[in-house]
């Protein structure tokens, strides 16, 4: 398995040096869910936005609360609004919640491979993503809606553990209006007033239009939603090399000095997040590697 | 390469010409009961007279017959804990108004030269120099202390209990990575060391130390005593067709005998040379208004190191010794090109079970499912 | 009657069959159409009956009473509802109730049973497709059950 860092799609990192931070202010912050919140940064000096590429993420530092690496889950082509969605479960993110609009906080990045979108040209794209993993795919949404002739039909299937988990409510259905994306929802307990989908995410693959052949699949999720989507999309005759999987390790430094997200020769945060599913598929059926 | 020779009388000359040109002199001293890497000043702080006898889980110095300066193998310390040390403050902050500074730290002081490094050893800093600073990104503080320090390589003229660096084709003749390599000869009524010159920063220090050029027979005496030294190691290690065999070796049964002896002490890592793990610690003040954060050594035998909301990836005993055997030989050479091994043997000496990486690999092989008799493991 | 056996030929659950087997099904076939919210078939009942979805959606639930209806799962168009025909003593185990107006073909139950036992063939090919259908389902109630979107901290 060759592993030599490629460049990330997008630009490059700001520095080579893992320690510099730039200084970001909260703009503004919304709940999404009870437990998920969406942050928009700006930069404190009002300096030029960086860019950044789908699926990338970047390192933020709370004032001696600690560093938490966040995917970017805002349009790449409106960078200058650095959005960031979290999940409130451990310190570091509980202390970013705790920010107030105006106060400071380090930003770095952006690292991490992307998503394969240009890869993907000509193709359908098929969307999957569960829980808060619908955050680090939503800047893919925005790209390919952006460029929506480049591709063939267009499917997000999202799958929450309720309906009052799902996030980008608004969006999702302006998403819905549209009639070149298909959009499916599905969630795994269905509470009063739902009308949806009920189930887990890889049922809806069989309910999509797409050609599997030509159909270039992206995943994020807990990691078992993962491993079955992946299997459900191979099953119906997507190619294993046109599916890509966005993974999940402990990460202190995000330039692959401090070792804590080896996944097997992989660094999760600078040959990834998102890998070739033929990449790691073998690692995935190992347990606790 | 031109051989020289200094006496053994000159080489107080070598330390403080060192000492002269501003350089801190690390190099080993007896602390503790075991010979160690710290600041030395002269010849006379080194363990004149001592070696160190090792095995598995075993360590004790004793005395020598003879006064050698470098009389002995390797002890607990490496030289990452000056290239990457174990605690180092990244940068400290202060609250202003409703957002903070960031405070750099200041550059070190003074560079070391670094007395009496070994074969593995250089290997292992080149090793952690492809992870810090020979990647896409850089580490500013490791780069500049490497930049920066002076390394006088001994070669070595005995092998330890637990040595297997011919095995890994690491040692234990100095190659690389040296200002100046030296090879300590005591023959008879002479001590001298013959004196090979490895970059021109060491050709000029040597300008200030008496020397002379070394004749055929000192030339050949110092290469008997590092054959010697290769001829018995006191373990080996066969590497072929490692890698590939523990990518294979996921569910070999023997990872559960390894475990069943594997306190998770973490020990293997502290003292391995080529381990480059840390973590991040930050902290505040009372007040608040101050914090820092520090940069750890950590190791991938903890439960916090793979821990991902929810819980640890590697929550067995079991899965952090496989991932740290497997990526020693096998994960490392596709993120590195190179094993994370160098054969020092430290692991071996300082686990308190005294597991044995060397061994572990025998078993492993043997256990393989499915392995074809006489045609795997050693030939 | 050529019009409800192309019908059969075109739902995914019966892609493929022999011509001489799904002459045999048209046999037990007819179209079915529910409105929004009716029930069609309750927990308990004789299960008499496989649908095949052709538009809509139907909601596999449970009632309780303090919480109202549990929905299990959704099906729709293309999908199989009802399989409790297959094995005796042909209950229902769950309601279904149609989410949206819905159209399917109803396969009488006691009729399937009657055409494989006397043709082994058409009931291994059935059995084999009913198999897979089963399959997913148990697999999504797997996965289901793992609630991998909880807070498992």
């Amino acid at each position: 398995m060759e592993t030599i860092p490629e460049k990330p799609f997008g630009q490059e990192p700001m520095s080579t040096d893992p320690r510099h931070f730039r200084a970001y202010r909260m703009k503004r912050r919304w709940q999404e869910t009870h437990d998920t919140f969406t942050i928009e940064l700006a930069a404190m000096d009002g300096s030029e936005p960086v860019n950044f590429a789908p699926g990338q993420f970047n390192m933020l530092y709370v004032f001696g609360q600690g560093e938490v690496p966040i995917s970017i889950s805002g349009d790449p082509r409106q960078p200058s609004a650095l959005t960031h969605t979290v999940r409130a479960v451990g310190s570091a993110t509980k202390s970013l919640r705790r920010l107030k609009a105006g106060e400071g906080l380090g930003v770095r990045g952006p690292y991490g491979s992307p998503w394969p979108l240009e890869g993907a040209r000509g193709n359908d794209v098929v969307v999957v993503a569960g829980g808060i993993g619908l955050a680090p795919l939503r800047p893919a949404l925005y790209e390919l809606l952006h460029r929506r002739a480049d591709y063939g039909q267009i499917v997000l299937l999202y799958g929450t553990r309720s309906p009052t988990d799902i996030l980008y409510r608004k969006e999702l259905a302006r998403w819905r209006a549209r009639f070149d994306l298909e959009t499916l929802i599905t969630v795994d307990r269905a509470t009063d007033g739902w009308h949806g989908h009920v189930g887990v995410v890889s049922t809806l693959i069989s309910k999509a239009s797409f050609t599997p052949a030509n159909t270039t699949a992206l995943i994020c999720g807990p990691e078992i939603m993962i491993r079955f989507t992946a299997l459900a999309l191979e099953k119906r005759g997507v190619t294993p090399e046109n599916i890509y999987v966005s993974l999940e390790r402990n990460m202190k430094c995000a330039v692959g000095f401090c070792g804590h997200c080896q996944f097997g020769p992989l660094f999760v945060c600078r040959d990834g997040p998102v890998f070739s599913y033929p990449r790691v598929k073998g690692l995935l059926a190992v347990r606790e590697v | 390469m031109k051989s020289l020779v200094i006496e053994r009388t000159d080489l107080e000359k070598l330390f403080s010409t060192l000492v002269g040109r501003g350089y801190r002199l690390i190099g080993p001293t007896l602390r503790e009961a075991a010979i160690v890497y710290g600041e030395i000043k002269t010849v006379n702080d080194l363990p004149i007279g001592w070696t160190d006898g090792q095995a598995a889980g075993q360590y004790r110095l004793q005395r020598r017959g003879d006064a050698a300066l470098f009389g002995y193998n390797l002890g607990p310390h490496s030289w990452k804990k000056e290239n990457l040390p174990p605690s180092l403050r990244l940068f400290s902050a202060e609250r202003r108004d409703q957002s903070f500074v960031i405070i750099e730290e200041p550059a070190d002081e003074l560079p070391m030269a670094f007395i009496g490094a070994r074969s593995c050893e250089l290997h292992a800093i080149s090793i952690q120099d492809r992870v810090l600073m020979q990647g896409p990104f850089v580490d500013p503080t490791y780069a500049r202390r490497r930049n920066q320090t002076l390394v006088i390589a001994v070669n070595c003229g005995q092998a330890g209990g637990t040595c297997f660096c011919v095995s890994m084709k690491s040692g234990p003749q100095a190659t690389q990575g040296f200002d100046i390599a030296l090879t300590e000869v005591l023959d008879g009524h002479r001590h001298y060391f013959l004196t090979e010159v490895g970059t021109t920063r060491g050709a000029e220090i040597l300008n200030d130390v008496p020397h002379r050029a070394a004749r055929d027979v000192e030339k050949a005496a110092a290469q008997r005593i590092v054959d010697r030294t290769a001829a018995t190691m006191g373990r080996k290690l066969y590497t072929g067709g490692l890698k590939e065999f523990l990518y294979s070796a996921y569910e070999n049964p023997h990872w559960d005998d390894v475990a069943a002896r594997c306190l998770s002490c973490a020990n293997c890592t502290m003292v391995c040379p080529t381990c480059f793990c840390t973590t991040v610690e930050d902290v505040t003040d009372l007040s608040g208004a101050h914090a820092e954060r520090w940069q750890k050594w950590d190791s991938c035998f903890t439960a916090d190191f793979s821990y991902i909301h929810g819980g640890s990836v590697r929550s067995s005993t079991k899965s952090r010794y496989r991932q740290w055997l497997t990526h020693k030989l096998a994960t490392w050479m596709d993120q590195f090109s190179t094993p994370g091994c160098v054969g020092c043997g430290r692991c071996i000496t300082w686990c308190p079970t005294g597991i044995d990486i060397t061994q572990e690999v025998v078993s492993l092989r043997e256990r393989q499912p499915g392995r074809k008799e006489q045609s795997d493991g050693e030939p | 009657m050529e019009n409800l056996e192309r019908i059969l030929a075109e739902h995914p659950f019966l892609a493929g069959m022999e011509p001489s087997h799904l002459e045999i099904l048209v046999g037990c076939a007819s179209n079915v159409r529910f409105e929004i919210g009716q029930l069609i078939f309750r927990q308990g009942e004789d299960a008499d009956v496989c649908y095949l979805l052709r538009r809509g959606r139907v909601s596999v639930e449970v009632f309780s009473p303090n919480r109202g209806p549990v929905v299990i799962q959704t099906v729709g168009e293309g999908d199989v509802l009802g399989w409790s025909w297959l094995t005796p003593p042909y209950y229902w185990h769950f309601d279904a109730r149609a989410l949206d107006p819905t159209l399917a073909i109803a396969l009488d139950g006691k009729c399937l049973r009657r055409k494989c036992d006397e043709d082994h063939g058409l009931g291994y090919v059935l059995l084999k497709r009913v198999a897979t259908i089963i399959e997913q389902r148990l697999q999504a109630t797997r996965l289901q059950l793992l609630d991998v979107y909880g807070n498992h901290s």
